[in-house]
């Protein structure tokens, strides 16, 4: 890509009381305005009366008892503290680390092409952001941390994303706006060297592969045995077919309006799902099992990511847009006018004796390892470089999309927590305990749950089907992966606001739809991405593995993409017929694996403070570090020398070994072949487990060598890129200030042929 | 009756420069300012150039 050469430009800085402007030509109005205006008392009164509120709704969520707490308090809690953390600590971040230069020009408008490089407007971008950073993960991260309880989990998603997770995608997408939206693999390999960087980059795509292969199975999880469910998501695909036909031949370019038919299909195809279930041969051809729905997720993995674009993965992604963004905010309007009442304690008997049965281990490391996106996402470091500053306008708007992208991730993450925690907690357990506890019948899985010691009134078996009915299902014991429980909250949630008890089952499968919808679309662009990072790796590897590089070669795109997808389908084969219940053992090696890449992020991030001279700083992006690598690397260690069968894998592998050779059955299982799973499932998972930490800790100390050689005052300089001067004007937060607004209007006033953005807002 | 139909207006502009609506007519603007008389890609080229770059770079989406 060649720089272009600007033009001999002028840097004029005009102040006027507190406000500077800066002009990079004289003939044009300012690019840049630096306020250096003191709070005003107004702003302090509010700010004072928000921080007030947020204490009040703190109050309230963490010593009030008695199971009477309405979830509106988690609302204002979360909404009072992010406007604090947004307002004061992203502030500090931008004046003391960030500091952006509107005078500057960014990677969008150095290199715009109006197609993947355009400056866009802020508010259009955060969207953008949004919904590529936003997925399955916050929702069904949270669902699982409930069963310890809502109050640890409400506290880590919260204060996690305004200390950790948000200062990661922030400062991830600050960097890489100066070095022309590089991506992390290729940052990593600039700033921490060849073996830190290479260690980045194989870990980057073997997190990758977990990513995948667990929402795979959240989504098999949340299908198998429902006619209905497997009968919507599927028409999924003729709808996505016929809008990308529609798009490339009939109306290109009419998004919005191919959106809304494709929209009005799902409906459509989730009403029609009823009906199908209850025919004889709609529960024939769509009842499928957890291995057969495998094998129909691993074909499609496969033919999405050889497709052509337009065909199948570009319509999927603006349906999963616009479903993303609706029924978001859907439920955002039902929770605040349902109002419900948390069932779930604060605390449960789980979090401190570490034997619940949703996932293993005590509260301190897993539930941080469980939550995972709601609070910190180290898969979003791959979104916030390469992606978004490519669109992106100006430097100072990285504190609204960086930072505020991420505080409304968390928000969904407490949505997602409330819809969990308003179940009724028997119910609760009879979805998410594995089928080897329950025994897979309504009769079992109530004595089971009777049996676990939860507060509130024992649930019956006739409770239990009746819940299964209420949402067109069959049954709903032992309905593991997060999913089923959060369409079920949302059902709850939902009905009373929208269309009452007839709705309940329509918006169950509604909720599922939209989780499996946006589940796939990650698995099929996650398997391509991950198709093009393989044969760009193996391509680095030189000699004949070279021609992989060139991406028209199509026999080498199927190669890499067979293997990608055999490596996500087998562990997801693993996981579906596991013994040991399948999610509860893979979740926390996705948690694990999506911290690990925060951690790896955040050295990159840590390094580059360091090596700006900015030491003093350096314990913004290190505190959320060391808090993630402490975690993860105790989760790792647990995982792999914990003595407790529950837990290490490396235990239960000993035991059913040692009962394999003994000719006898260990654990939960069964059969000779159970047995012999075991032993091979624990096998992988452990290798994984130390895989994971030990690219992590080779990343992590190239980081540490690289930054004390940056103390010391010696060491490779930044690969930031020389600055170019900025031509284009925007304002900087969500509403414009009245200097934003003046220097606006004279941008406006230029004649039209003038440089400006024209991705720039309607005035 | 200015004001809501203005507001309208602006959610309009906002939903389809989301979902990309208008990115053929910033294509254009953009076309003519920096290589004025140049020729320009019809809608359909234009989409066709979008989803083939979207082909060999594809943008990745979060769990």
């Amino acid at each position: 890509m060649a720089t272009p050469t600007a033009a001999p430009s002028d840097h004029i800085e005009e102040t006027e009381g507190d406000i500077t402007y800066i002009r990079t030509d004289k003939d044009l109005p300012p690019v840049a305005i630096i306020d250096r205006s003191p709070i005003t008392t107004r702003h302090k009164i509010i700010f004072g009366i928000i921080a007030l509120l947020g204490a009040i709704a703190w109050a309230i969520i963490a010593f009030f008892r008695g199971e009477t707490v309405n979830a509106v308090w988690f609302v204002i809690a979360a909404i009072c503290t992010y406007v604090i953390g947004f307002r004061f600590y992203a502030r500090l971040i931008e004046m003391k680390i960030v500091r952006p230069r509107d005078d500057t020009a960014t990677p969008a408008e150095l290199f715009e092409n109006a197609t993947d490089y355009m400056p866009t407007d802020r508010r259009v971008l955060y969207g953008h952001h949004f919904a590529a950073i936003a997925g399955a993960g916050p929702l069904v991260g949270p669902v699982l941390a409930m069963q310890m309880g809502y109050l640890p989990g409400t506290i880590w998603i919260i204060i996690g994303a305004v200390f950790a997770g948000c200062v990661q995608d922030y400062l991830v997408l600050s960097i890489s706006v100066r070095r022309r939206g590089r991506s992390l693999g290729q940052m990593a390999r600039d700033e921490l060297g060849a073996i830190g960087g290479a260690a980045a980059i194989i870990g980057v795509l073997v997190i990758m592969v977990i990513l995948l292969a667990v929402l795979a199975l959240v989504v098999v999880g949340a299908l198998a045995e429902s006619p209905w469910g497997v009968f919507s998501i599927a028409m999924t695909i003729p709808i996505a077919i016929f809008m990308g036909i529609y798009l490339r031949f009939l109306r290109p370019g009419r998004v919005s309006e191919v959106s809304l038919i494709g929209v009005v299909l799902l409906l459509l195809a989730v009403i029609s799902g009823g009906w199908v279930a209850e025919t004889s041969w709609g529960a024939d051809w769509f009842t499928l099992s957890k291995v057969a729905l495998s094998w129909c997720i691993i074909i499609y993995g496969f033919c999405a990511s050889v497709l052509p674009v337009w065909l199948l993965l570009a319509p999927r992604d603006y349906l999963s847009t616009f479903m993303k963004v609706g029924t978001i905010a859907l439920l955002a309007i039902g929770i605040l006018l349902a109002r419900p009442i948390m069932d779930a304690p604060a605390i449960s008997q789980f979090a401190t004796k570490g034997n619940g049965p949703v996932f293993a281990g005590s509260l301190f490391p897993f539930l941080f390892i469980t939550i995972a996106c709601g609070a910190l996402s180290g898969f979003h470091s791959l979104i916030s470089s390469g992606t978004t500053p490519k669109l992106l306008e100006k430097e100072s708007q990285m504190r609204l999309i960086g930072y505020g992208g991420m505080l409304t991730e968390s928000f969904v993450a407490i949505m997602a927590l409330i819809t969990a925690a308003i179940l009724n907690q028997h119910l609760y357990f009879v979805m998410n305990a594995p089928a080897a506890q329950t025994g897979s019948t309504a009769q079992t899985a109530a004595e089971y749950a009777n049996g676990l010691g939860l507060s509130g009134s024992p649930i019956t078996p006739a409770e239990v089907t009746q819940a299964a009915t209420d949402v067109g299902e069959k049954s709903i014991v032992s309905r593991t992966g997060g999913a089923p429980t959060l369409a079920f909250g949302m059902s709850e949630v939902l009905h009373q606001v929208f269309g009452g008890t007839s709705l309940k089952a329509f918006w169950y499968h509604f909720a599922i739809m939209f989780e499996a919808l946006f589940i796939l679309t990650t698995v099929d662009a996650g398997t391509r991405v991950a198709r093009f990072m393989l044969s760009d790796g193996l391509g680095n590897l030189g000699g004949p593995l070279k021609k992989l590089q060139n991406p028209s070669w199509r026999v080498g795109a199927w190669i890499c993409s067979v293997i990608v997808v055999a490596a996500w389908g087998g562990i997801l084969l693993m996981g579906v017929t596991d013994p040991l219940g399948g999610i509860n053992t893979l979740f926390p090696l996705f948690g694990i694996a999506n911290q690990l890449l925060a951690a790896i992020a955040l050295t990159v991030v840590t390094v580059v403070v360091i090596k700006r001279g900015l030491l003093k700083w350096a314990w913004i992006p290190a505190i959320p570090l060391f808090w993630d690598l402490t975690v993860t690397l105790t989760a790792s260690w647990q995982k792999i020398f914990s003595a407790d069968p529950k837990l290490g894998y490396w235990k239960q592998h000993s035991i059913c070994q040692a009962a394999k050779e003994a000719g006898k059955t260990c654990l939960t299982a069964k059969t000779p072949a159970d047995v012999d799973k075991i032993v091979r499932n624990t096998f992988i998972q452990g290798t994984l487990s130390i895989v994971f930490a030990s690219l992590v800790v080779i990343v992590f100390a190239a980081g540490v060598m690289v930054a004390l050689r940056a103390i010391r005052g010696g060491g490779k300089p930044l690969t930031e890129d020389e600055p170019v001067p900025s031509r284009i004007f925007a304002p900087s937060g969500l509403i414009p200030t009245q200097a934003e607004r003046e220097v606006q209007k004279q941008w406006d006033a230029l004649p039209k042929s003038h440089a400006k953005s024209v991705g720039t807002g309607a005035h | 009756m200015g004001r809501a139909a203005e507001i309208a207006r602006q959610i309009g502009w906002y939903w389809g420069t989301l979902m990309g609506d208008n990115h053929y007519r910033r294509y254009i603007e953009h076309r003519r300012r920096t290589h004025p008389g140049e020729s320009i890609l019809s809608e359909r080229e234009y989409w066709r150039m979008r989803h083939d770059a979207t082909e060999s770079n594809p943008n990745p989406r979060c769990c």
